[in-house]
Order: structure tokens, then C-alpha cells, then sequence
């Protein structure tokens, strides 16, 4: 998801404390410096070994590049360094706890990963006759069964490629049914103040108008206020649940009844799926789509930033107008339905090129096949158990946001404890890498002062969990007794100190540009 | 479970500092309707090697490119990636981590997206580009989305050599913000038939080369109306590798450049994941959707980088944003930019004349086949032909003689009167073997 710093870009403090020794070379031992591949001499040299082309252009229209393309080869030995050399400076879930509230970081299983690169999967075209990817169709109907089943709904499309993108899917289902039913001047979306950003920008990119409903002091949709705002012109409504407080609506049934019967539609934002599959199906709550992120609660690799996959489930009323292509099973196999026409006559139309992101269909549906309908709903149990463990752990010390009754799998703090202490919410989490630990989503729910959101997962062990409540505990003790320096210029150990993000935005640098060929124009410096 | 590290020992403990009795305490918000007392009715837990056995009988129901001649194209492209691509990608600091939202510690990832942007930019001959979108098709949707927020417009004209596919997801988006899509008929050679439908309401112009039928396009001349008009050109790619060889979209006057980039790095994958290459003029840049990421410095004055611009986003502009979208496709970025670092500007020429002189080998020899018309005039690596009957029945026949032979344009648009034209692509990959086999079968075939 989305997140963090939102809206408060960082600039460091002018007089941030020395780094103290420094190499000769510039390098911080294992660390190395690395230079962009544009700033070496291979300009002209490659690292593939091809075979010697035919002659002749003449079929190409005279349309042959008259300047060749200027961009560095490096061999193979030193792309490999390259890579490797950045990679060192990343955080990831390998390397410890990753508690990015709403984001769900948890393992990522090799296992996965291996049977995607299976030839029959990763070498497979999306366009080969349908005789040739038989068990491509049927993996692709397996998955939407275990997704139905564990929903408790009763269709799914599979194409969308993200969350965001799934939540577009899903609007533009409801769109659609309410066209079908001459429903035309429903023009608003009603979604919570706590609300990801992507659902207000999905249903404003949609055409719809968006009105926020308001929230009771115990962090749930307040049902007063929607029961006011729901009419006849509200389209659907869009909550998440458990939401982004880390909170299970405890009036979900209320909630979607007074939608229903105002004539709208109830989508649900499955990014907290992972808190409740196996013990809550959402179709047992009144939803009538809802996305899932596969690589949340379905753990396929976050990448550093996607690809993800967002299949969104329907109920019965939004089913028909699902987007093309689907899947059929008829008594001779497996085939596609591509086109909007006959039975798809209705479908709203498609969402991408193809059938959607089958190299994440292949991890989560072995992840599924690992845990089964038993390890899926203990990994829900541990990852809200986890998440508890936490806000007892920290408590007593930090703020919960609110601190009466379970959370589910993210613990919620403010800032309210780090009143007087001259640290903010975005200090704590800098020093928190100075420990060894990503931070915690910050200034994100927008309803909750200085948000400190945690999502441990059901991946750490319990020793892994205290490490991390330790640490976190003596940041905030060192916080609190005035060791104000700590924090105002962290990370100090990070591979980089903070980062100057308004400079970048006033001066977009977007691209590598040599003043001259080969030569690196003059370095950004500070105002 | 061997995902999960608490036992029965540290969940009772975990309760006992919680001060919750059980398991069920934590989840008393959840009505008592809806509470499943019981796994749902699915299989249970499985080992390794259950897995492994249910996923590997499922693959190996499927044909893959690599097992027999394979001439598939239309928008996904079977090259060889290298080794160390994967080895790369498969890094645990680049695969398990998320958007770089914390810089400090997330160079890594941060350098790869400028470098990627770079390369793209180069490659497009664009002067900006973004830290990639999902695919080419939503990449293509986008571009009309900005291409209307830009002009504030509400009408695209579509080009007939626009991938269906394409058209279609463009299509779906837009028109549900109320724009006006104008498709232009299907032709194998008729990009500049957008010109008649061009007028004062025209937002973009979405043109295609080499187009779906593999005919490559000088798109100036559409350019120049479509700013005369004072509408932007939207120029699409499918196959990236025949920027190595071909002029690129910037040189001929495109205010936004779009790709599919899975012919370098990612693989065909069945249709995904796959990584949108997303490039425009830099006056454009603050109405671009999708992550930026930019050069900055740290508190000590080095070089670092940073996501940029996000005041266009979601997270901070909620309804106001210019897109949706929340994530790129970072790890199809790396593999992208990992391979174009592996080719660099001379091995990409080197690979892109590769692929058009088997392309050429390959037209040469379909050009040979009695009944057999080859339609497309100019191309890279990919044409169209005329055969006799339906396309769609040769390539279910040839499939079955494990022949892979193209893709029917019926398949992808069979509204388009074409039944019986057929795409197919040659690449590296394949080789004069498979060309005779393909003759040989298609001969067979077509003569009887």
C-alpha cells in the first residue's frame, strides 16, 4: 500500500553531526560506493555474446536509427557486482522484522519461486491455442476456487495487477450493474476518513464524487453518519475491514444492510485480508467485491515495489458484469472467454492486455496449497496475535491510538506520549534503523495524530518479536529522558544519512544527464 | 507448518501478556454470525513435495515456447534473458522489500529506478520517464488519461494497428471518465487513417509501430497534425528490442512515449507480471501518474535518491491525484534494467538486428508457401499473412503437430473481418530449423 511520510517530506538538519572516521576511499568497508552504470567508461562494449545478424535493412521503411542508441554494456562480472553492490543497501523481510503497517510484509517462501519458473508456467505465451495451456487454465481455476471458498463469494475476477488496480475493477463492476439497472444518477462514493488513498482516487478516476463518512472515537465507521449520507444518489460505499486502524468493524453487518437497502453497492478494500482468512468469509458480511492483494495475505514477493496481483471477488449482483477474460471448465477442458459478447455480453470490459499476473497466481496458489484452509487460519490467528503481543509489549510506555479491546493484525499508536520530548513520529522512526529495523508506516491512518502503524505478520518468532519490542522500548526510553540528538539527526548507521526530499521535488533530477557524453553533469548540493 | 515459527509454548505465553484467555478473545469484534468455528472446507496443510508434485503435474499439461518451433508474438515476445538476470531479481534485498518509502535504506532500489528511468527515457527518446506502470496496455490507458488532463479534452482517436487488447483496456478506462474513444477500422498499414478523425475535441492521438500486424510506421506527419490540432501524440510499442534498430517515438515528435518492456528481462509468463514503460515530455512530468524517483542529497551532503514528486499521488492527493495507482512493477523494473545493462546501446542493435534478419529469413520463406500472402509492407520483427481459410483452425492443427505457429488475429479481434490473417514473430530464439519445420507443416496445410 501506499504510505508513510505522506505529506512531510524530510529535510535533514543543517548542523547533523559528523560522520567521524571515514576511508580514504570514500567506501564504508563491506559497504562499497557505487557509481550509476552511466558514469563508467563501458559505453560502447556489451555483456551478451550474440550471434553475427544478416544484412539488410531495406525492409524496415527507412526508418534505421540514425544516432545509435547511447546507453552503457557492462560484462557480465561487473553487472553482477553492480546489482549485488546496490542490493547491500536495502532493507528487506530476509534481513529482519519489516513492520510497514497495512503493507503486510511477511515471508516470502523459495518454494514459491522455484515452481514459478517452472518452463510449462514462465515460458508459457499468453496467446498460445488454449489445447497448449491446459494447466495454466486450470492452476488459474484452482486459485479462483480456494479465493471464492475462502471468501465466501461466489465469483472472482482475476485480471487486475494491483491492489489499486483491483479497487478500479470493483468500481467499475458496480458502475456497470448500476447502468444495467438505470441507476444513472448515483454519482458518489462514500469511504471513511481512515481510508487508503487509493480508494477516494479510484472512485474520483472512475467519475464518481467522493464523501467522506466520519468515525466514532473508538476508530469505526460512525453508523449515524452514513445512515445520514446514504441516498438514492450514493453509489456504493468503500471500507475497508479489519480497517486501517488495525480494527474489525464490529457494526460490518449493520453497515452493509443500510447500504443494501439504500440501493448501493458494499466494496470492501481487502488489504487487511490477511487478518481474518479462515476464521470471516467478507461474503458472510455483506460485501459485494472486494480485492485481494496476493501479495499480502497471499505473500507473493513485494519486489521492492510490485509487481503485485489484486484479483477482486463479487457477489452475485456484480458477477455478470465482471471484466474479460475468465476461465470455463466444460466438459472437454478448460477455455477462455475473451471477448464481451454471448455470455459475456455484459462484462464492463478489460482491465490489462492479457489474463492477469500469472507468475503470481503460480506463488500464491502454492503458498495456499502449503498452508491449507487449517495453516491459513492459524496464520491469521498468529499474525493477530502478534500484532497484540506488540501493543501489550509497548503500551505501557507508547500511546495506543486505542487502547481498549484487541487489535487485529496492526497495532495502532499516536504521538501523544512523545508530547514535550522535541521528537517526532518520523525522528522515532528514522532511529528505529539506526536498531536495525525498517519503521513502522507513519502519519498514516490521516484520523490518528503522528500514526505509528505496526504490522508484525505471523512470520516472527516470538524471540524476533522481543528483539524488536526491546529495541523499540529503549528508543522510546531514550526519547523520553531527553536524548533528543538520537533521533533529530538519525539514521547516523544507515548507508546514507536523511535524505533532502524537498530538494529533490524543487529540482527534479529524473535522469541521468552528461553535460557531454560521458561526462557527469555538476552534483545537486543543498540550499 | 514450517511458515510458521510460534508454538502451542509461546502462543500461551503471548496470550498470558496480552491478558487474553484465548485465541478467540481477539477476535470478540467480529459478530457472532459470521464467525467460522472451523477451517473452511479446503484441503489441509501440505509438504513440499505435495506441492511441488500438484504444481509440476499442472506445467506439465502446458506447452511451453521453448518446446518445439514457436512463431508467437502480438504483444509478448519470447527473447533470451540471461542468466544472471534472474540471479539479480532473486536477490533477498531486492526481492523481499517494498517501495522505497524509507530512502535511508533503500538505496539499492532507489539507484535501480534512476537508472531504469534513464535507460527508458534513452531508449523512448524522451526526455522523461517514470519508475514503470503495470503493463503496456494500462500503460496506454494512462497516457490517454494524462493526454486528457493536459488538454483537457474529452476524445482519443484510436490507430487500427493498436493492439485490440490495448484499445480494449483503454477503452474501459477512459469511457468510464467520459471520454470518447474513436477506433479507427483495423488496417495492417494504415496508421495515418487517424488522421481524418482528428478535430478541435481531439485530446490524443494513439498510434502504434511496429503496429499489431508488425508494420512499422514514421509517425512525424501524425505528430505534426495532431499538434497543428492541438492534441498530443501517444506513441505505442509493444516489442521494445526494435528501438535498438528503429527511430525512436521522441524523434518523431511523440509528447508521450508508452512500451511494453517484458521483451527485456521479465519473460512471457503467461501474460504477466509483466513492466509498462512510461516516458513524456518533461514539460509534462507533474501530471505523469505512477512513482518518480529523483536525484537528491543527504545530510551530509552525498549523493543519494529519493520517490519524488508525490504531490501527483494518491497517499497525498487522495481524489485529487492523477492516478490510482500505489506500486510500479519494481522487480520486472530490475529485470528490465538489469538486462539493458547486460546489451548496453551496441548489444541491443546487435539483438534487434538479430531478431529482423530472422524475421526477414522468416517472411521469405511464408512468402514461398503457395496460398500464402505476406501482408505486412514494412516490419521488425513480426507479420501478418494471409492464409487460406481460418487462421484460428492452422494454428489449433499446427499446434498439434507441436507447432506453435502465431497468434490468429481472429483471437484478438474477431470483429475485425480478419479470420483469416495470422501474426507471427521471430526473435533470436528462432532458428532456421524451426523455419522449415513451419514451411513444411504450413505447406502441407495450405495445399490441401
Amino acid at each position: 500500500m501506499s504510505l508513510n511520510s505522506v505529506g512531510r517530506p524530510t529535510r535533514p538538519v543543517s548542523d547533523a553531526p559528523g560522520a567521524g572516521f571515514a576511508s580514504l576511499s570514500g567506501g564504508r568497508g563491506l559497504l562499497q560506493d557505487e557509481a550509476l552504470i552511466f558514469e563508467r567508461s563501458s559505453w560502447t562494449s556489451t555483456g551478451v555474446d550474440l550471434p553475427e545478424p544478416e544484412a539488410g535493412f531495406e525492409d524496415l521503411g527507412g526508418l534505421v536509427r540514425a544516432e545509435p542508441l547511447r546507453l552503457p554494456g557492462l560484462s557480465e562480472p561487473e553487472t553482477v557486482r553492480h546489482y549485488v553492490r546496490l542490493s547491500q543497501k536495502n532493507h528487506a523481510i530476509d534481513l529482519a522484522l519489516y513492520p510497514l503497517g497495512s503493507c503486510t510484509m511477511k515471508h516470502n517462501p523459495r518454494l514459491n519461486e522455484k515452481l514459478a519458473r517452472l518452463p510449462g508456467f514462465a515460458d508459457l505465451h499468453p496467446l498460445a491455442p488454449v489445447s497448449a495451456v491446459q494447466g495454466a487454465l486450470a492452476l488459474m481455476d484452482r486459485l479462483a476456487h480456494w479465493l471464492k471458498t475462502l471468501t465466501g463469494m461466489p465469483a472472482v475476477a482475476l485480471s487486475p495487477k494491483a491492489g489499486a488496480h483491483g479497487e478500479l475493477c470493483g468500481l467499475l463492476a458496480i458502475r456497470a450493474a448500476h447502468a444495467a439497472h438505470g441507476q444513472t444518477r448515483r454519482r458518489l462514493v462514500l469511504t471513511p476518513t481512515s481510508a487508503h488513498g487509493t480508494n477516494p482516487a479510484t472512485a474520483a478516476f472512475v467519475g464518481y464524487e467522493v464523501m467522506e463518512i466520519g468515525q466514532t472515537a473508538d476508530g469505526r465507521v460512525d453508523l449515524a453518519d452514513l445512515a445520514a449520507k446514504l441516498n438514492d444518489e450514493v453509489a456504493a460505499i468503500m471500507v475497508t475491514n479489519p480497517n486501517t486502524c488495525g480494527l474489525f468493524e464490529r457494526d460490518i453487518l449493520e453497515i452493509s444492510r443500510l447500504t443494501h437497502a439504500a440501493g448501493a453497492y458494499f466494496y470492501c478494500d481487502g488489504a487487511n485480508f490477511n487478518a481474518i482468512v479462515g476464521r470471516v468469509r467478507p461474503g458472510d458480511l455483506g460485501v459485494d467485491a472486494m480485492h485481494i492483494n496476493l501479495h499480502k495475505t497471499f505473500s507473493t514477493p513485494h519486489g521492492g515495489g510490485g509487481p503485485g496481483s489484486g484479483p477482486v471477488v463479487l457477489s452475485e449482483a456484480l458477477a455478470p458484469f465482471a471484466p474479460t477474460p475468465w476461465v470455463v471448465h466444460d466438459g472437454e477442458g478448460f477455455r477462455l472467454v475473451e471477448e464481451t459478447e454471448a455470455e459475456a455480453a455484459q462484462a464492463f470490459g478489460r482491465m490489462t492486455a492479457f489474463h492477469g499476473q500469472m507468475g503470481m497466481f503460480v506463488r500464491a496458489y502454492a503458498y495456499m496449497l502449503s498452508h491449507g484452509a487449517d495453516g491459513l487460519r492459524q496464520a491469521a490467528e498468529d499474525a493477530v496475535l502478534n500484532a497484540n503481543y506488540i501493543k501489550a509489549r509497548l503500551s505501557g510506555v507508547m500511546s495506543a491510538a486505542f487502547p481498549d479491546g484487541p487489535c487485529m493484525h496492526e497495532a495502532l499508536f499516536d504521538d501523544r506520549w512523545l508530547e514535550g520530548t522535541g521528537v517526532t513520529t518520523l525522528d522515532f522512526a528514522k532511529a528505529m534503523i539506526d536498531e536495525g529495523f525498517h519503521p513502522m508506516t507513519m502519519y498514516f491512518p490521516l484520523v490518528v495524530h503522528g500514526a505509528m502503524l505496526i504490522e508484525p505478520t505471523e512470520s516472527e518468532s516470538l524471540a524476533e518479536l522481543d528483539r524488536f519490542c526491546d529495541a523499540l522500548l529503549g528508543l522510546a526510553g531514550a526519547a523520553l529522558a531527553g536524548d533528543v540528538d538520537r533521533f533529530t539527526s538519525a539514521p547516523h548507521l544507515a548507508p546514507l544519512r536523511r535524505l533532502d526530499e524537498t530538494l529533490a521535488a524543487r529540482k527534479p533530477r529524473l535522469t541521468w544527464r552528461p553535460a557531454e557524453p560521458g561526462v557527469a553533469p555538476a552534483p545537486l548540493a543543498a540550499e | 507448518m514450517r511458515y510458521l515459527p510460534l508454538d502451542a509454548a509461546d502462543r500461551r505465553h503471548m496470550l498470558g501478556v496480552i491478558g487474553a484467555a484465548g485465541i478467540d478473545d481477539l477476535f470478540a469484534d467480529v459478530p457472532a454470525p459470521a464467525r467460522l468455528s472451523a477451517p473452511v472446507d479446503l484441503p489441509y496443510h501440505a509438504g513440499e513435495i505435495e506441492v511441488e508434485r500438484e504444481l509440476s503435474a499442472l506445467a506439465a499439461l502446458n506447452r511451453p515456447a521453448g518446446a518445439g518451433p514457436f512463431f508467437c508474438g502480438a504483444g509478448a515476445y519470447r527473447h533470451q534473458v540471461p542468466a544472471t538476470v534472474d540471479h539479480i531479481i532473486q536477490r533477498s534485498e531486492f526481492l523481499t522489500s517494498y517501495t522505497p518509502y524509507q530512502p535511508e535504506i533503500a538505496q539499492g532500489t532507489l539507484q535501480v529506478l534512476f537508472e531504469f528511468q534513464t535507460q527508458v527515457a534513452a531508449l523512448l527518446g524522451m526526455e522523461v520517464a517514470n519508475a514503470s506502470l503495470y503493463d503496456g496496455s494500462t500503460a496506454c490507458a494512462e497516457a490517454v488519461m494524462m493526454a486528457r488532463r493536459i488538454t483537457r479534452r474529452r476524445k482519443a482517436v484510436l490507430s487500427g494497428g493498436l493492439h485490440p487488447h490495448y484499445a480494449a483496456v483503454t477503452g474501459t478506462i477512459a469511457t468510464a471518465e467520459g471520454m470518447e474513444i474513436a477506433r479507427r477500422p483495423a488496417a495492417v498499414d494504415a496508421e495515418a487513417d487517424v488522421l481524418a478523425a482528428i478535430d478541435s475535441e481531439t485530446a490524443c492521438v494513439v498510434v502504434q509501430t511496429p503496429n499489431v500486424f508488425g508494420t512499422v510506421t514514421d509517425v512525424t506527419a501524425i505528430a505534426a497534425a495532431a499538434h497543428a490540432a492541438g492534441a498530443l501524440l501517444v506513441v505505442v510499442t509493444t516489442e521494445v528490442v526494435a528501438l535498438g534498430l528503429l527511430k525512436p517515438p521522441g524523434e518523431m515528435g511523440a509528447d508521450i512515449a508508452v512500451a511494453e518492456g517484458q521483451s527485456l528481462g521479465v519473460g512471457l509468463n503467461f501474460g504477466g507480471p509483466y513492466v509498462g514503460l512510461f516516458a513524456c515530455r518533461e514539460k509534462f512530468v507533474r501530471q505523469m501518474p505512477g512513482r518518480l524517483c529523483g536525484e537528491t542529497v543527504d545530510a551530509e551532503g552525498r549523493r543519494g535518491f529519493v520517490l519524488t514528486l508525490s504531490t501527483r499521488e494518491q497517499h497525498i492527493r487522495r481524489e485529487k491525484a492523477t492516478s490510482n495507482i500505489c506500486t510500479n512493477s519494481g522487480l520486472c523494473a530490475l529485470a528490465f534494467s538489469a538486462h539493458m545493462t547486460l546489451l548496453g546501446g551496441t548489444g541491443l542493435r546487435r539483438l534487434a538486428e538479430v531478431n529482423h534478419g530472422r524475421a526477414r529469413t522468416l517472411a521469405r520463406a511464408l512468402g514461398a508457401v503457395p496460398g500464402v500472402e505476406v501482408l505486412t509492407p514494412r516490419f521488425f520483427n513480426e507479420v501478418a499473412v494471409r492464409v487460406p481459410g481460418s487462421a484460428a483452425a492452422l494454428v489449433e492443427a499446427l499446434a498439434g503437430e507441436g507447432i506453435l505457429a502465431g497468434v490468429p488475429v481472429s483471437r484478438l479481434d474477431p470483429s475485425a473481418g480478419l479470420d483469416d490473417v495470422l501474426l507471427l514473430a521471430a526473435t533470436e530464439t528462432t532458428t532456421a530449423a524451426d523455419i522449415d519445420s513451419l514451411v513444411v507443416a504450413l505447406s502441407r496445410r495450405t495445399r490441401g
